[in-house]
This record gives structure tokens, C-alpha cells and sequence, in this order.
């Protein structure tokens, strides 16, 4: 049986599967119980069974999001499925192992979620930088056209469906799904409020569903499959497999396909090989750049949604960043905020002129200027940022780093302080 | 409706090319919303011109019939919309964490030595533009950066020589 | 009505609105500065926050931003919340980070939001050491100053200008702490609207830059209520004087009618009041020349032009006032109406349509409403620019009942713009040329104003079948038809500056095709095109038309002529005018700034301007409303309803008193006058803040003593800063200002509501009273021959097509030269390029060519510039041709128009 339905076609040494080979590996195949007579209901029904939760960050229920879409006479007739494949939080980089690796299944997956909600027309909003994943994707969505996967009628269907692959301009903002909207209406990506959500107003004014490319991914399997053996691919209490990286100073940094529910150590140790020699792991993010910092004390978590909320953190997107213990955790944290800063999309005050407060702080700190009264800053600043206080996630998110390393470095922050330089640089 | 007023429009439109036309026309069928397709013309007209000059985007404003302050608005947004002539290779130097902790500062330092450039200059034989660039989504394979449309991985000082030559080389 | 409780105490609040608009309307104190009381909320600035709670066991609660969240009955907040105001201060504190700290040297310092809210949220002391972020200003043109180092990054000016006044030459610029908000080079700001950026900014960063240039605080301001003269629409202003001169114009809230918003006509119009060619002293002609005579003996010269064979020619930039003393001082059957006989017999039509019981006239807020309106002719951009911006929302009607169906709350200002994107309620724009309001038209059509007539004919019969049958090949027809028909709140728009009556007339009989439809009247607004054009007409007999009283100074019937501030060659053919004047004995011209006309004076008298006396005036529903005096003249004019009284001491209150008895339709007039009993224990209302400064020492060059404040006994306001002080209160309100409240934003505090009545009143009196039915009209038809030339059509310019603001320093560098806008097919016919000067009819009159190519080929839309050209010397069609050299100078290069054919320009 399947066990990494994410990444069972991937091979990075060779071009990803043209669509001959990739349906001869089940590709399509829930295309074709579409086709075969899964009305939208049933699919959406799979969807909520299978506890298939977002790959973007969040982690919320695809299904119950989807089931959010109003459907009916008096629903809009044009409806919107967007794909987020924006990727650009710090340390993540699983989404483009997926489309440069095995394009096809995301272009599956968008079938299956278009159908569910009835969208008759799809975007995948793509980092712009992607350009080996734009490549796969291009040439996979004109296969996919002409084998009638996409276009109009699809397999007989009557369900018709086109997909444009947007390439972005650039801004981390963007990944933000209402801010992703305004970019594809070639707006300014300044996020919009919510409510009301974009499953009832979302691009141009109508209903949208916006997914991560992972969680696109995870679709087909459960159709092809089934919801039970999509279950047994774990044995925690988050279903489905994931993928987790790690970057940092480990002996095989990568990226890979396991289980949900395995534990942390096992990850670092067995698939990352370990630290490198004359390395300690000092404290690691688990899910990119906008996660609370856990610590090597953590390591026997199983590594699922539920375990890491429970220590404060999240599993975010899965993709670990290393911190070593030569490696000064003051000059990590300044590095994120100066990418928080500069990514700010400007429109709410707190995040537009607290992070780059943060950030000129954290100057002051690798250049032996920081005092006291500054880290006293920095720390009230973890609390204006955070949650509710800001317009978006953006500016919360970074507070996870800052707030949970504050905590944990104090004696570094100190050091700082006291010997008016940083003390890991020689 | 974009309107002016005669004597405010200092800037003169460049015609633009019937390369870029057509692909601003193929973008049209793609949205449903000009102010989409304006985005999708900028990067167009990038693409073809190496960067957005005001003559250019005043060019779009009028094809499209879009405000040309909404396309500067946009323009100046986003990160890869450039508004300054770059050199012949863009070089996007990944700074962000994963790449920091695998030391990319130094070879920050080192491109400036050799290239004598810092973010956001360009090369005086214009052969180079040196620019940031948020994690690239390669970190396993960290340091990182692209130069044009070609990413180069485990970046080392000696590597990034190898890539400085052989982009020079290769005109 | 909803119940919600506010840091202990339960309020009665509107469950539609948001926690930030009740708490205001409550009169409680919650800073913000995204949020705007007619543009909604955005939620950028994170100002408003407070907490709120789940329930009454809640105990932590959580923050929120009270813009952002519905005043939903059962809500539990608190502003007091240490939490909450902690994060207001830290708020303030971000702002600041960057700001300059310019306070003293800074327009916006003494009535700043921004500096407001910083006392208001407690921030005291700059933490912040590390370096500001600068920003490089930009040449916005003649009207706003640039400075963007004070931003704070609302997004209120962009918000305003684009999404509100449908702007589109600024813009937010790049992004995070750099964002920046111009233009995408310098420039002239294109909007009629940008000089409400003064005072939608919060801060400093839009500036009125012809105040800066003679600058003064709001507290050193003399200021009183008045009404602006730029047009019919009577929007209500704040002018301020300092040391003798007139200093700026902001806007006076008028629920009715402008709201929070003004014309840059309005705002900027006013500095020929400072004028040095102001006529400063009574002349009179002896033998040639034009002699300076002591005001004590003028009276013989005065009293000569009284008894038979004199008459007097009226104004519709005069005052009631002043209309109705010249009309008692001649009679009624000599008493003339002072504009062109087209435009009078247009005006009488429009008068007979404001009695008929089938019609509603609709206020500017009440335009707003609409949800579907034609405009016939009429170039309200150009004409009555407020309305014109009252359009522009009455098209979001459509994207806010949407709103509705999605439960959107309609104050979630971006969320209700997604949704709708370009739906739009229907507005049906006819007119000679594109208009600036075509971008958010449902349809535009474009063509000759006869044809224009017929097809709105044509729209009426389809209609009703009992309106006059009529046909037009026009494809939109049928649909704007039932566009109106099913509309909850139609509108149909003409007016009398189209110079067409039978716009007017089709415009009725498609209102009357609409109420015969449904039981309640009909919104007919019919526009004129100055301050006093209706108060004026209904003064006039019906018969006593311009050309007739010029007539009769040709023949002899009549020999002595009294003009009332009157150019009359802006409304006769100048041959005409020149005729009779040069005929007439005497000619005694009140006025207070050299005209045509006044140089054809045997007598002249200096008149004071609207901000230098007390008057009422009637705009274009009928609605009179009182302007104040601001500051006195120092020279030696006085109302020139002084100048014509018999009784030259008696006060204006006895004047309007006399008016209301007297004048058919006036009779409301005196409800104007202010009601003595809301004055506590007699004192009156101070014309100079409480904060005046240097009082003592303004005459201290002159003499060490301080002067007596001069009294006015003829107003309940006085000229200093003693009486009752200008607060919520107060019974009248000149210049809003509250404790803790310096900004313009006070003005929440003096009304009902938010977005309500001001508490004292003060909409004005409708007075035309409706008792007529009326019945459809057979449309007048074109009299003009056509003579092988263009048809016209006149055309206006916000910045020129007024008399009087055109004479001001400010409006005249954003004026162009007459110019005459025909299709470019019509151009190479005739051999005409963009910018050629172009000879009209061969008789002397030049105008510049203006190819658009929104114009119907055939027609020629002629705008007069400052009366450069003789327009009734021209027939309804003209012939044109290149012309040699000419003595313009301004081009038509500051032309905002959005067709212009760019080819060869
Ligand atoms: C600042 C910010 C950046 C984000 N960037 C991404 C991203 O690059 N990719 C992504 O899938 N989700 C991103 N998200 C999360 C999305 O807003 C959204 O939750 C996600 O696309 C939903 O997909 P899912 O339900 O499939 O997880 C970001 C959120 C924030 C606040
Ligand atoms: S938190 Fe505010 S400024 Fe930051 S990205 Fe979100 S909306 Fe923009
Ligand atoms: S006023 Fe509420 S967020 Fe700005």
C-alpha cells in the first residue's frame, strides 16, 4: 500500500512524471471517480472524514473551510479556487519540492477542490522565483489540458475547469491568503479584513477557497484511497502524512515525507543525520520562521499539530530551523525580524513601525550598542505585535521567535548587554 | 478612467513593442479585471525591458486605460518589479535565516569585495545588480541565491567566483 | 436599537454601526485615525482599540478594534482598560517614531488630529532614538503643500481622493515603513476635491498652501458661519480672517448639504476679497471724469436715481438682501432680472417645476440616496461640483444593498468595495461632451442637445404612455428607463446651464412619467448655475427679462439704471449691452470689484463681499440659508443693500424681516434669523476663539492702548472673543472646537449623531412651498438656424466659469483660456490642431482648439473662459476658423479631461 502518497512519484535526480507515467502510478485516478459519479457533496463528505487539516500553517480543517463556500441557486455563479504556493516564510521549503518534483498531483489535487466547491476557474499563486516550478507546472497544465483533464466537460463530467498559474511579484505578505487575493487582482497586498472571509467574498468580490499546495497534494490520495487507509497513514490523532525538513547544521538537511505523530528526535537524527561534528543543537523552530522556539528538551514530542501547540509552539509548516551553539541565537532572531520588518506590507501601525524599531534594535545589539532600556523595548514589543493586535498574522508571527527567544537567551540578550559586543562573533 | 491633465504629464509614453502587446493581450483573457492584467504587464514589459521605466509604465497606463499612479502604487510593492535599470544578470542573494546560520553575511562581504557592489548597486560594466532576497525556499541546501533565472545551492566564496566568471564569460 | 454597555454604564446604540461611531456619538473620547465618519472603517491604524468582553463572567476579555467590530446588542467594552489604553499610547508612540515634531512650524499645529490624539492617549515621552525615516516631498500644484514626513500612514487621503472623490492621480507607494502617499511624478493634483486632503489628513502632510503663504492658527482666526458663493449648491464654509484680510476657507458641516466635503472651487475662491483692486470708495462722474465723493454727500447723487424712469437690473450673486432693497427702491415693474434671457426663461421653468406636488427637490444627502439617475445637459463637475461628488456615492447605493444581502456591515468600507468590484447603481449621463463622472456611468451618450431633448423624451414615453409619445433610435432608452423605474429612489438631474429649456422640460415629464408610476414625488433636481440664481428669479417678475430693461434704456423709455453687482456683459450680447448703457443718463453700479459693467458707471458704489456682511441666499432646491459676517471692510464699502435703502441705518434683521413680509415665497426667510431665547442671558457669540492671541498688541504700531473691540449692533455675533463660548452649546457654530478636540474632527461633538444633525440646526429653510399640479410639457423647440456651422454647446470649468472665484489669485493659475472642444474628425475638416487658435464666427472672439474625441462630430462645446468670449454675440451654431495670432496666455494646458485627443498635441 501507498505510504507517501506526497512524494511517491518524486525523484529529484530526473524530470518530474510526464502525464503518461504519472497516471500509470494511479495518477487522475480521482479525476475519474468524479467522473465515475462522486457528486461535490461526496467529496466535501470525504474531505471532512479524512481530518485532513491545512498544510499553509494554520492547520484548519479543509473540509469545514470548503463546506463555508455558499452553494445553491442563490449562491454566485463564479466561484474561485486558488492555490497558495507562495512560499517564502524563512526556512520553508517543502511546497517546491512538491510542484518541481510531481506537478501533476497538485494539478489533481486542484481538480478534486475546484469540483468540490464548483469552481470553474483556478490560480496557482506562485512565487515568482519558482522558476523550476513554474517550468514543471507549465508543461503539466498543458498536458493536463490535453488530455482533458482540464478545459471544458472534463472526463464527461460537465464540469468544466481552467487553471492559470500567476506568478507573484514578490512579497512574503502575499502568502497571506487575503493579501494573496490583492496580488492577484494585481492590487497592492495589503491584507483584507475578515470577516467577511473569502469563502463568501473572496477574489473579485466572490467565493474562494485558498489552500496551501500541500494540502492540495493530500486531495487525490484520499479519493484514489480512501478516508481509512488515509488514517492509517498515522497513528497519531492528526491524519495523513507531512512533510517535515530541517535546515541547520545537520549532518543531511532535507526534506521528507513521514508521518505525522513521529517524533522530533527521530527526524533530526535519523533522516538529518544528526548534528554536525563539534555542533550541539542549542534550540530548534519547528514549522519556519514564525514559530516559538522549542528546545532540544522537546525532542521526544510526537511531532503533530495537538504535541507542539501543547509547548507553546506550533507545527506551522513543518520545515525545522536549527539553531547550533555556535551559532548566536541573537543574530537568528535579528536576521527574522529584519526579514519581518522588510516584508511588513505597511498598512497597520503596529507592524509597519514596531518591527522596524525591533529590528534597528537588534543593530544596536550585533554592534555592541544595546542596553537594557532596549531589551525592555523589545520585550513590551512582543505583546504590542501580538495577536488582535495587528491587522494580519504577519506581525504575530514574528513575535513567536522574539517572544519565546527573549525568554530563553535572556543570558545571551545579557551577554550582549554587559560585554558590549556579540560574544559569538571572535 | 484615467484622466491628466496636459501639462502634469511631463513623462512621454514609449510605444511598446508588438511582443509585448501580445502577451498583454494574452494575460487579458486570463482575469476578469484590467487592474489584474496591469500587474501581469508590468512584469511583461520587466521582462522584455530588464526594468520598468516611466515611460513604460506610462505606456501600460494607457493601453490598459489604468491610472498610471495605481501602477506605480503596485509597481512599487512588490519586490521583483524593478523601477531602476539593472544590470545584465540580477543577482537575488538569499539573507534570510537558514541561510544566515550557514554564514551568508560572508559571502555578502566577499561579493562586495570582488563585485565591489552591495545590495541594491549594480556592477559599473553593468554586468551585475546585486539585490536581497527573502528565503528562497531552498534551505536544506543552504547558502543560496539566483542569478537570473538559475538557482545555485551550498553556496562557497569559491563557488560564487566559479558563477561570477561564468556569467561573464558567457556573452 | 441595541443595548450595549460601555465601562459600566448601558448605552442605546444603532446596532448597524461600529463600537467606534456609537462611542463618538455617545460623546465619549476614543482616539482613532483610519476611521472616518462618511468613509467607514479600514482598521490600519489600530487607534481605536478596547477590550471587550464575552459576557458579564468574563474577566480578561480581549482586545479589539472598535471600527473594526459591530455595536451588536449584549456588547460589553471598556475604553478605560489599562490593557487597551496601553496599546492606544503604544500606538501613538509607533506613529511618532518618524514624525518630525515640526508642531511649530507646522499649518496643521493648534488643530491637529494627530496631536489630539497623542494628548488624548498619553504618550509623553520619544523613546524612540534610532534614526527617522524621510521622505522627499512633491509640487502637488497650486492648491496643497506636500509634506510627507509628517505622515502616520492612515491611508485616509487616498481613501478619500480615490475611493470617495473617484481621483486617480494618487496613490500609496511603495510599502512597509517607507510607504508613500503622492502622486506617481509632480504635479498638479487633477481631483476638484483635493483640497478636502487638508483636512481629511490627520496630520500635516496636505496643507492649504495659499494659507501657508499668509499663515495663521485656527485659534488667531476671526471666523463665522457662512455659505460659499462658487455656486448654487450653498455649501456651508468657515472662512477665517486675520489682520484685516481673508485667510483661508475650510469646510462647515451641513448634514443636508456638503457634509464633510467642499469644492476646491469653494475653498480656494475667495482671495479676491483681499483684492488690491477692491473698489474701495464711492465714485461719481463729473464731466468725464470719475471723482472720489465724501460718503456724506452722496446722498443727492443717490436720491437722484430714484422716481420714474429709473430701473434696476438684479444679481445673482447679490444677496436676497440686496436684490429685494433694489427691488424696493425702484418697484416692482422696474426691478429686472441680471442674467441672459435663456438662462431666465430656463430659471422660471425651473421655479413653476419647484411648486409642482410631483416633484422633490433633493438635497446633496438626499442625492446620495439615489439608485438611479439620469443627468440631461448638465456638467455637474463643472457646475455644481458638490453634486457631482454626491453622485459618486449615489452609485455605491448598489455595492452597499449587495452588502446587505451578504450581511456585510456597510461601514467595512474595503469588504463592501470587493464585493461590489464595478457593480454599480445605474447613472445615465446625456450630455454634449464626456463628462468627468462618465468613469462611473452606466451610460453615456453623447450628442447634440437637441437630440439629447428627444431622447429623453423618448425615455419619458417609455415610461408612461400618457407622457408625450416620442421615439429615438437611441439603444439605451428602454433600459435606462426601467433602470428608473424600478429603482427605489430615482433622481433625474438637468438644469439650466445647458442653455437648453427642453432638457429641462424632458426632464420633467421623465420625473412626472415616474411619479405617475408610484405615490410619492419624484427627486427633480434642477440645477442653476450661481449662488442666488433662485432667490434672485423669485424675486423678478416673470416678464421683466434682461433684454427687455435694455430695450427700453435703447429706446429712451427709460433713461437711469441701477446695476446690482452685475457684469452685464457676461449676460448680453456686448453690443447690446454697450447700446444701452451708453444711452442711459445715468448709470449707478454697486459692486465690489471692477468689471465691464462698472467701468460704465456714472456712479459707483463699493459693495462689501460675502464674508464681509450678513445675507442670505436661496441654492438650488429653494433652501435659504444664512451666511454670516466674517470680518469687517476697512475701507469704505458697506452692503450694498446699505447703498440702495431708504433706510440706511436700519439692520439686515429688519431688512429679511421686511423681505419675508413682503416677497411671494420668502415668507420662511425670517425662520433664518438666529432665535434670541438660546442665547444665555443675552451675550453673544464671539467671531474670535477663546485662545485669539495678541489682541493687545495688533494695534500696538499705532497706539500703545488697546483699541475698544469694535461692536456690531447688527449681528448676534460679536468681533472678539468675549460672549458665549464657541462650544457644543452654542447656538451657532463658526469654527467647531471642543475640549481635547482641536481638529476639524471636534464637529462629532456638535452633532445628534454621527453623521446627524448638528445640534444647533442650522440646515437651512426651504421655501418654496409645493401646491401645484402641473402637467407634461411639449418640448420647446430649437429656434437656432442652422447655418452650416457646429452646433454649441457651452461648456464650464470648475476654475473660471464663476465670476467671482475667478478673479482669485489661487483659482486663476488652474485656469485655461476659452476654448472650443470639437471631434477630431471635425478638426481635420476644418484643419484645426490641438492648441490652435480658433476664430468663432470670424467676429473678433478667439478660443483655443480643444480636439477630444468624446464629442459628437458636429457639435462644438464652447467654454467661454473668463467671459473672453461674447457668447450671446453667437448664434446656436458657429463657424470656425484657424486664426492668427491671439493674446492668450494660459492655453488650455491645465484642461482636466480624460478624452483628449493626444494625437499632434
Ligand atoms: C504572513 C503570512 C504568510 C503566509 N504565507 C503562506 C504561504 O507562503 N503559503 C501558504 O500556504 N500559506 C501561507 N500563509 C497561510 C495562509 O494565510 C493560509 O492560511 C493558507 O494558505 C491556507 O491554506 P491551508 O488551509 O491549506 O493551510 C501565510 C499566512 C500569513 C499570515
Ligand atoms: S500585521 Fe499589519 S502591516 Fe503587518 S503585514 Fe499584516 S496588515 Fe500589513
Ligand atoms: S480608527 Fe480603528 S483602526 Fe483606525
Amino acid at each position: 500500500m501507498v505510504n507517501k502518497p506526497l512524494t511517491k512519484n518524486i525523484d529529484m535526480s530526473r524530470p518530474p512524471l510526464d502525464i503518461a507515467a504519472f497516471e500509470a502510478a494511479d495518477g487522475y485516478q480521482s479525476v475519474k471517480a468524479i467522473a465515475a459519479g462522486l457528486s461535490p457533496a461526496d467529496v466535501l463528505q470525504l474531505v471532512k472524514d479524512s481530518g485532513l487539516k491545512g498544510r499553509g500553517g494554520a492547520g484548519f480543517p479543509t473540509g469545514l473551510k470548503w463546506s463555508f463556500v455558499p452553494q445553491g441557486d442563490n449562491a454566485p455563479k463564479q466561484k474561485y479556487f486558488v492555490v497558495n504556493a507562495d512560499e517564502m516564510e524563512p526556512g520553508t521549503f517543502k511546497d517546491r519540492l512538491l510542484m518541481e518534483g510531481d506537478p501533476h498531483l497538485l494539478l489533481e489535487g486542484m481538480i478534486v477542490g475546484s469540483y468540490t466547491i464548483q469552481a470553474s476557474v483556478a490560480y496557482i499563486f506562485l512565487r515568482g522565483e519558482y522558476k523550476a516550478s513554474e517550468n514543471a507546472l507549465k508543461q503539466a497544465i498543458s498536458e493536463a489540458y490535453e488530455k482533458g483533464y482540464l478545459g471544458k466537460n472534463i472526463l464527461g463530467t460537465g464540469f468544466n475547469l481552467d487553471i492559470i498559474l500567476h506568478t507573484s511579484a514578490g512579497r512574503y505578505i502575499c502568502g497571506e491568503e487575503t493579501a494573496l487575493l490583492n496580488a492577484l487582482e494585481g492590487k497592492r497586498a495589503n491584507p483584507r479584513a475578515k470577516p467577511p472571509f473569502p469563502q463568501v467574498s473572496g477574489l473579485w468580490g466572490k467565493p474562494t477557497i485558498v489552500n496551501n499546495v500541500e494540502t492540495v497534494c493530500n486531495l487525490p490520495g484520499i479519493l484514489t484511497y480512501g478516508v481509512d487507509w488515509y488514517h492509517g497513514l498515522t497513528k497519531g490523532n492528526d491524519h495523513g502524512t507531512k512533510l517535515f525538513g530541517i535546515s541547520g547544521r545537520v549532518k543531511t538537511p532535507g526534506c521528507w515525507e513521514l508521518p505525522l505523530g513521529i517524533t522530533i528526535r527521530e527526524i533530526i537524527e535519523e533522516y538529518g543525520g544528526g548534528m554536525r561534528d563539534g555542533y550541539e543543537l542549542r534550540a530548534f523552530l519547528p514549522g519556519g520562521g514564525s514559530t516559538d522556539f522549542m528546545l532540544p528538551e522537546h525532542l521526544d514530542l510526537p511531532f503533530d499539530y495537538d504535541e507542539v501547540a501543547k509547548v507553546g509552539s506550533r507545527l506551522a509548516t513543518g520545515t525545522m530551523i536549527l539553531l547550533d551553539d555556535k551559532t548566536c541565537p541573537v543574530g537568528m532572531i535579528g536576521n527574522l525580524m529584519k526579514f519581518f520588518a522588510h516584508e511588513s506590507c505597511g498598512f497597520c501601525t503596529p507592524c509597519r513601525d514596531g518591527l522596524p524599531w525591533v529590528d534597528e534594535i537588534f543593530n544596536e545589539f550585533e554592534s555592541g550598542r544595546g542596553t537594557e532600556k532596549d531589551l525592555q523595548i523589545l520585550h513590551e514589543h512582543v505583546d504590542y505585535l501580538g495577536p488582535g493586535r495587528t491587522f494580519c498574522a504577519l506581525a504575530p508571527g514574528a513575535t513567536a521567535p522574539l517572544g519565546s527567544g527573549l525568554k530563553i537567551f535572556a543570558e545571551d540578550f545579557e551577554r550582549h548587554i554587559k560585554e558590549q559586543r556579540c560574544p559569538y562573533k571572535h | 478612467m484615467s484622466t491628466n491633465i496636459i501639462a502634469s504629464t511631463a513623462t512621454k509614453a514609449r510605444p511598446l513593442t508588438a511582443a509585448e502587446i501580445s502577451e498583454i493581450e494574452h494575460e487579458m483573457e486570463l482575469y476578469p479585471d484590467k487592474q489584474a492584467v496591469g500587474l501581469e504587464a508590468l512584469k511583461i514589459v520587466q521582462k522584455h525591458q530588464g526594468w520598468v521605466s516611466d515611460e513604460s509604465m506610462l505606456a501600460i497606463s494607457k493601453f490598459l486605460d489604468i491610472p498610471v499612479a495605481d501602477l506605480e502604487s503596485v509597481a512599487t510593492f512588490f519586490n521583483l518589479v524593478y523601477r531602476q535599470p539593472v544590470g545584465k544578470n540580477v543577482i537575488l542573494f538569499c539573507n534570510s535565516v537558514s541561510c544566515w546560520i550557514m554564514g551568508c553575511d560572508g559571502l555578502r562581504s566577499h561579493i562586495n569585495d570582488q563585485l565591489g557592489v552591495d545590495f541594491g548597486d549594480t556592477t559599473e560594466d553593468e554586468a551585475f545588480t546585486f539585490i536581497p532576497v527573502p528565503c528562497l525556499g531552498d534551505c536544506d541546501r543552504a547558502p543560496v541565491m539566483m542569478v537570473g533565472d538559475d538557482l545555485h545551492r551550498n553556496l562557497t566564496e569559491e563557488k560564487i567566483d566559479q558563477i561570477v566568471a561564468d556569467y561573464r564569460n558567457k556573452e | 436599537m441595541a443595548k450595549i454597555v460601555i465601562d459600566g454604564i448601558e448605552y442605546e446604540v444603532n446596532p448597524d454601526n461600529n463600537l467606534l461611531q456609537e462611542c463618538l456619538s455617545q460623546g465619549l473620547d476614543l482616539p482613532y485615525f483610519c476611521w472616518h465618519p462618511c468613509m467607514g472603517s479600514v482598521g490600519a491604524c489600530r487607534q481605536c482599540a478596547v477590550k471587550q468582553y464575552r459576557d458579564a463572567d468574563d474577566e480578561n476579555g480581549m482586545l479589539v478594534m472598535a471600527c473594526m467590530t459591530p455595536a451588536t446588542d449584549g456588547s460589553i467594552i471598556s475604553i478605560a482598560d489599562p490593557q487597551a489604553k496601553d496599546m492606544r499610547e503604544r500606538v501613538i508612540e509607533s506613529l511618532m517614531i518618524s514624525h518630525p515634531h515640526d508642531c511649530p512650524v507646522c499649518e496643521e499645529g493648534g488643530e491637529c488630529h494627530l496631536q489630539d490624539m497623542t494628548l488624548m492617549s498619553g504618550h509623553n515621552y520619544r523613546r524612540y532614538d534610532k534614526k527617522k525615516v524621510t521622505h522627499r516631498n512633491q509640487y502637488l500644484g497650486p492648491f496643497i503643500n506636500h509634506e510627507m514626513n509628517r505622515c502616520i500612514t492612515c491611508y485616509r487621503c487616498v481613501r478619500f481622493y480615490d475611493d470617495y472623490a473617484g481621483g486617480t492621480d494618487l496613490a500609496a507607494q511603495a510599502s512597509h515603513h517607507h510607504t508613500y502617499f503622492g502622486r506617481h511624478e509632480e504635479g498638479v493634483l487633477e481631483s476638484e476635491f483635493s483640497g478636502n486632503l487638508v483636512e481629511v489628513c490627520p496630520t500635516g502632510v496636505f496643507t492649504d498652501k495659499a494659507f501657508s503663504e499668509h499663515y495663521t492658527r485656527k485659534w488667531d482666526l476671526q471666523t463665522a458661519p457662512s455659505v460659499c458663493t462658487g455656486c448654487a449648491v450653498g455649501c456651508n464654509t468657515t472662512p477665517g480672517e486675520r489682520y484685516g484680510s481673508l485667510r483661508r476657507i475650510v469646510n462647515r458641516y451641513n448634514s443636508e448639504i456638503n457634509g464633510y466635503f467642499i469644492c476646491d472651487r469653494g475653498r480656494f475662491g475667495f482671495d479676491y476679497v483681499n483684492s488690491e483692486e477692491r473698489i474701495k470708495i464711492p465714485l461719481v462722474k463729473n464731466g468725464a471724469e470719475m471723482e472720489v465723493v465724501p460718503a456724506g454727500e452722496l446722498q443727492p447723487t443717490i436720491e437722484s436715481f430714484s422716481g420714474p424712469g429709473v430701473i434696476g437690473i438684479a444679481s445673482p450673486r447679490a444677496s436676497n438682501e440686496s436684490n429685494f432693497a433694489l427691488r424696493c427702491l425702484v418697484g416692482d415693474e422696474n426691478f429686472y432680472s441680471g442674467i441672459s434671457d435663456d438662462e431666465f426663461e430656463s430659471t422660471q421653468l425651473i421655479l413653476s417645476l419647484a411648486k409642482d406636488t410631483a416633484f422633490h427637490s433633493p438635497s446633496v444627502r438626499e442625492i446620495e440616496q439615489a439608485d438611479a439617475v439620469i443627468v440631461l445637459g448638465e456638467d455637474l463637475t463643472n457646475v455644481a461640483p458638490r453634486i457631482a461628488l454626491a453622485l459618486r456615492q449615489s452609485v455605491r447605493n448598489k455595492a452597499i444593498e449587495l452588502a446587505k444581502d451578504c450581511n456585510i456591515p456597510t461601514w467595512q468600507d474595503a469588504a463592501v468595495r470587493e464585493l461590489a468590484q464595478h457593480d454599480r447603481s445605474p447613472l445615465a449621463i446625456l450630455s454634449s461632451y464626456a463628462t468627468r463622472l462618465d468613469d462611473v456611468a452606466s451610460d453615456t451618450v453623447i450628442d447634440g442637445l437637441e437630440a439629447l431633448a428627444k431622447i429623453g423624451s423618448a425615455i419619458a414615453a417609455q415610461i408612461s404612455d400618457k407622457a408625450p409619445p416620442a421615439n429615438s433610435a437611441e439603444e439605451s432608452v428602454g433600459r435606462i428607463a426601467e433602470q428608473l423605474l424600478n429603482a427605489k429612489r430615482p433622481l433625474v438631474i438637468a438644469g439650466s446651464s445647458s442653455g437648453s429649456i427642453a432638457l429641462i422640460q424632458a426632464a420633467a415629464n421623465i420625473a412626472r412619467a415616474l411619479n405617475e408610476k408610484r405615490s410619492s414625488a419624484i427627486d427633480l433636481c434642477l440645477v442653476v448655475p450661481e449662488v442666488n440664481t433662485v432667490g434672485m428669479s423669485m424675486l423678478v417678475n416673470a416678464n421683466k427679462t434682461l433684454g427687455s430693461a435694455l430695450a427700453k434704456l435703447q429706446s429712451g423709455e427709460v433713461s437711469k439704471l441701477i446695476v446690482l453687482e452685475n457684469d452685464l456683459y457676461r449676460r448680453a450680447a456686448h453690443k447690446v449691452v454697450d447700446a444701452a448703457l451708453d444711452k442711459a443718463d445715468a448709470v449707478m453700479v454697486v459692486d465690489h470689484m471692477p468689471t465691464a459693467t462698472t467701468a460704465k458707471a456714472s456712479c459707483l458704489l463699493p459693495s462689501t463681499t460675502f464674508s464681509e456682511h450678513e445675507a442670505t441666499y436661496v441654492n438650488y432646491e429653494g433652501r435659504a440659508q444664512l451666511s454670516f459676517q466674517v470680518h469687517r471692510n476697512h475701507a469704505s464699502a458697506i452692503p450694498a443693500w446699505r447703498w440702495l435703502s431708504d433706510q440706511q441705518h436700519g439692520d439686515v434683521d429688519a431688512l429679511i424681516n421686511r423681505c419675508a413680509e413682503e416677497a411671494a415665497n420668502f415668507d420662511k426667510l425670517d425662520d433664518l434669523l438666529p432665535d434670541l431665547n438660546q442665547f444665555v442671558a443675552g451675550m453673544k457669540i464671539p467671531r474670535q476663539s477663546h485662545r485669539y492671541s495678541g489682541r493687545t498688541a495688533m494695534k500696538a504700531n499705532l497706539n500703545v492702548h488697546e483699541p475698544k473691540q469694535p461692536v456690531d449692533d447688527q449681528s448676534v455675533m460679536s468681533f472678539s472673543m468675549e460672549g458665549l463660548p464657541l462650544s457644543s452649546d452654542s447656538p451657532i457654530v463658526g469654527s467647531a472646537w471642543a475640549p481635547a478636540w482641536n481638529s476639524n474632527q471636534s464637529i462629532s461633538k456638535f452633532q445628534e449623531e454621527i453623521n446627524g444633525d448638528l445640534k444647533q440646526g442650522h440646515t437651512g429653510e426651504l421655501l418654496i412651498e409645493r401646491n401645484e399640479t402641473g402637467s407634461y410639457q411639449e418640448l420647446a423647440s430649437n429656434t437656432g438656424s442652422a447655418n452650416g456651422g457646429l452646433q454649441v454647446a457651452i461648456a464650464y470649468q470648475i476654475f473660471g466659469s464663476d465670476e467671482l472665484s475667478a478673479k482669485s489669485s489661487t483659482i486663476q493659475q488652474r485656469m485655461t483660456d476659452a476654448y472650443v472642444a470639437i471631434s477630431p474628425a471635425d478638426a481635420d475638416a476644418l484643419g484645426l490642431k490641438q492648441g490652435d487658435n480658433v476664430s468663432l464666427d470670424g467676429n473678433g472672439n478667439i478660443a483655443v482648439a480643444c480636439i477630444r474625441s468624446k464629442i459628437k462630430q458636429g457639435t462644438a462645446a464652447l467654454y467661454c473662459g473668463d467671459n473672453e468670449v461674447d457668447r450671446y454675440a453667437l448664434g446656436a451654431s458657429v463657424s470656425l476658423g484657424k486664426a492668427a495670432d491671439a493674446n492668450l496666455v494660459r492655453g488650455i494646458k491645465g484642461l482636466i479631461v480624460s478624452d483628449l485627443y493626444e494625437e499632434g498635441y
